[in-house]
């Protein structure tokens, strides 16, 4: 058996989730932070398998989901400038905007073009001296690296027409944020493993002091999944709080140092509008004074966007934990994939287009 | 008027008009002269058969004896886009004729005859158009099936991808077959040829789109003559369908649609290649709604199920078919999926594009 098919097998999986249910004596809270990982729960049915004490809330690590209108709708005015080739993540070219998304700006005429990689971005630049490229720089502290690693390549190249659209956000603010809300129901974490590959958890000890919840460093296959709600369940029951790493075959204390350096040098900590949540303190990477030039904000005049948010999505909520997408009344009506109100429902990390996908059995079963 | 006042055009002449031998120009769409050497060139050689030699704008051809008796005709189109024409595998114009091939024969039809319309992007070199045109006949040849009629119709450049095939094809449905998407009924089994996503994954592949090579070949087959072997053997199936676009997951949905039935598969039966499964997941792509261009899902009543496998498991496009799921009655129109670990979800068509994720 190869190994990613190790942690997909049905006895092992079934073995722990045997384990969970011995030891759990009461009702618990769990937030998987990362929309990853709350695909890969749906979507292996691992959710079905949990004791009815166990409540799994979706957490805000979907960074299409969190990435704000007004940014949203900045990316859109900037791709369809003529004289722009807009660079993205294909996810992001169905996110609603105010008005439209980047489908609707590229059949218009815009050049909007996917890329699987910011250095992509740098090539096309590269291609195209005539055009400015705009890379939508989105995503987590997984996707920040590259990101910085592309201004340093276009810096090194002399490139006058690339920049970034910069949207990145952090994991450990927006867990101050969830833990510190007086609403807040979540009693334990498991942290998105891909994020502690990069940046380690050595930012989490402080969080789980502070707050006195345990925190699980989780894998994404069901195997990883199961043993880190496991895990989690054990502190809980115990009454402890530490940090512990469930994802070892990726996962280091220290994480990858080089990747942390890059992102040191090019980006700083700042404030960031949280779609659905709001602004988080030192909640976003923005570009450092040094690489002012590669941003996009700079660059182009976008500075006088109104946003217009659709008055029924409550993708804040979701986000937050506190409700989920089967008591939204738009769910699966007025909003779905095909017609999403707000962004949850069109990533395929976001909660509520996980919810659409793979959860819809009970209404009809 | 003497003579000396007649200019003398001797020795001036027109200057010969360029030959354009090695691309395509609009001049080849005209209709005239050069169109006609397009065809006497490129077509008239790769697929010449007595119907398309009586070069009229129809072709008129009789059915075979036991069709002109009875049984019903099978009448398909198909039009075939595809980036970069030619992919590990397969090309356009292999993709061209098996892809209608396939379409006539999933109403349980034998596939006859086929017409081919070019509309060609100016600029295309005319080897180009050979090697499409040879691999068209080649298909046809495997497929059992005539190319009787074509068109060619020439854009200028930037007003098409190189080169878009049309393909039209009908064939003859036996008298005692009836097979439609409407006929799944509730205790049937539901089998697949293969292994499924092959086809969109190499032309992604192809497109350097992964950007990383993926050992992946496509699939793209006529599958005309595994389903008469299989329909002989198995002469119960209710409901044949070509996963293609949207793949394995979007088909079932339309079938559990139309027949007003739940379909409910294992995930661990579904057929994928390693490398298949990998590129998906390094992307971001659920195989179950990537492109097949070989591949048929079989509804059969679970008595002829044996009968059914052993009869794909020896056809050279069959040799992975597997049974895969269960049709039930409820929820209707539901496609569920057990999961490996043993949960249950729903398995819902694709709402747009398949978009890579962002990590």
């Amino acid at each position: 058996m190869e190994l990613s098919q190790a942690f997909r097998d049905g006895e092992l999986v079934q073995r722990v989730v045997k384990e969970i249910r011995r030891i759990v004596t009461r009702d618990w809270v769990i937030m998987e932070i990362c929309g990853g990982q709350t695909h890969a729960i749906l979507h292996s049915g691992l959710d079905q398998l949990l004791p009815p004490q166990i409540e799994l809330v979706h957490g805000p690590g979907c960074p299409v989901c969190v990435t704000s209108l007004e940014l949203i709708d900045k990316a859109l005015a900037i791709a369809a400038r003529p004289d722009v080739i807009f660079c993205s993540f294909g996810d992001m070219l169905r996110v609603p905007g105010s008005n439209q998304d980047l489908f609707s700006i590229k059949a218009a005429g815009g050049q909007v073009r996917v890329v699987y990689s910011p250095l992509d971005a740098v090539k096309i630049a590269q291609q195209n001296p005539d055009k400015q490229v705009v890379f939508f720089a989105i995503g987590f502290e997984t996707t920040a690296p590259a990101n910085a690693a592309s201004i340093l390549q276009a810096k090194a190249m002399g490139l006058k027409n690339f920049s970034l659209l910069v949207s990145h956000v952090c994991v450990p603010p927006a867990m101050h944020a969830i833990l510190g809300a007086p609403n807040n129901r979540v009693q334990g974490f498991l942290a998105a493993g891909h994020v502690c590959a990069v940046m380690g958890y050595w930012e989490y000890p402080p969080i789980a002091e502070k707050y006195r919840v345990p925190i699980v460093v989780t894998g994404f296959e069901p195997l990883d999944l199961a043993q880190g709600i496991l895990m989690t369940i054990r502190q809980l029951e115990a009454g402890t709080h530490s940090v512990e790493n469930a994802y070892q075959r990726i996962v280091s204390k220290e994480g990858n140092q080089a990747a942390q350096a890059i992102l040191r040098r090019v980006f700083k900590p700042v404030d960031r509008n949280w779609r659905g949540v709001g602004t988080i303190p030192l909640s976003g990477w923005g570009l450092q004074p040094e690489f002012a030039e590669f941003d996009a904000e700079n660059r182009f005049d976008v500075g006088h966007i109104q946003t217009h948010e659709s008055p029924l999505c409550i993708a804040g909520e979701i986000l937050r934990g506190l409700k989920k997408p089967i008591d939204c009344p738009a769910f699966a009506t007025l909003c779905t994939p095909a017609k999403p109100l707000g962004a949850p429902m069109v990533s395929s990390e976001g909660a509520c287009s996980a919810y659409f996908r793979y959860h819809r059995t009970q209404e009809t079963t | 008027m003497t003579d000396s006042t007649i200019p003398s055009f001797e020795g001036a002449t027109c200057p010969v008009p360029m030959r354009h031998d090695d691309q395509i120009v609009i001049g080849h769409g005209s209709g005239g002269r050069m169109t006609q050497d397009l065809i006497a060139r490129v077509f008239s050689p790769a697929f010449m058969n007595p119907i398309l030699a009586q070069s009229n704008d129809f072709a008129s051809f009789e059915l075979p004896p036991n069709a002109m008796l009875n049984g019903r005709l099978a009448f398909s189109t198909d039009s075939h886009i595809v980036s970069p024409l030619f992919f590990a595998g397969g090309d356009i114009g292999r993709l061209a004729v098996c892809g209608t091939v396939n379409d006539v024969s999933m109403s349980g039809a034998v596939p006859l005859y086929l017409t081919a319309g070019f509309i060609i992007e100016e600029g295309l070199p005319i080897q180009t158009l050979e090697r499409v045109a040879a691999s068209m006949q080649a298909a046809a040849q495997e497929a059992g099936v005539k190319i009787v009629a074509g068109d060619t119709k020439v854009v200028e450049r930037g007003k098409a991808d190189g080169l878009f095939i049309n393909t039209a094809g009908v064939g003859w449905i036996p008298p005692h077959i009836h097979i439609g998407g409407a006929l799944a009924c509730p205790g049937d089994a539901v089998l697949i040829s293969g292994t499924i996503g092959d086809h969109g994954i190499a032309v992604l592949s192809a497109r350097g789109d992964l950007g990383f090579d993926a050992a992946v070949t496509s699939d793209v087959a006529p599958l005309n003559s595994l389903i008469s072997n299989l329909l002989e053997a198995a002469p119960g199936v209710h409901v044949l369908r070509d996963p293609t676009r949207g793949g394995l997951a979007t088909t079932l949905n339309e079938i559990a649609h139309q027949s007003g039935v739940c379909i409910e598969i294992y995930e661990e039966k579904i057929p994928i290649h390693a490398p298949v499964q990998a590129a998906c997941e390094m992307i971001g792509f659920d195989p179950l709604y990537v492109a097949n261009e070989g591949k048929v899902i079989v509804i059969l009543p679970s008595d002829q199920v044996d009968a059914a496998l052993k009869i794909m498991h020896n056809s050279p496009h069959g040799a992975e078919a597997a049974v895969i799921g269960v049709v039930k009655p409820a929820p209707s129109g539901r496609v569920l999926m057990k999961t490996s670990i043993g949960g249950t979800r729903v398995l819902d068509v694709l709402a747009g594009e398949m978009l890579p994720r962002i990590c």
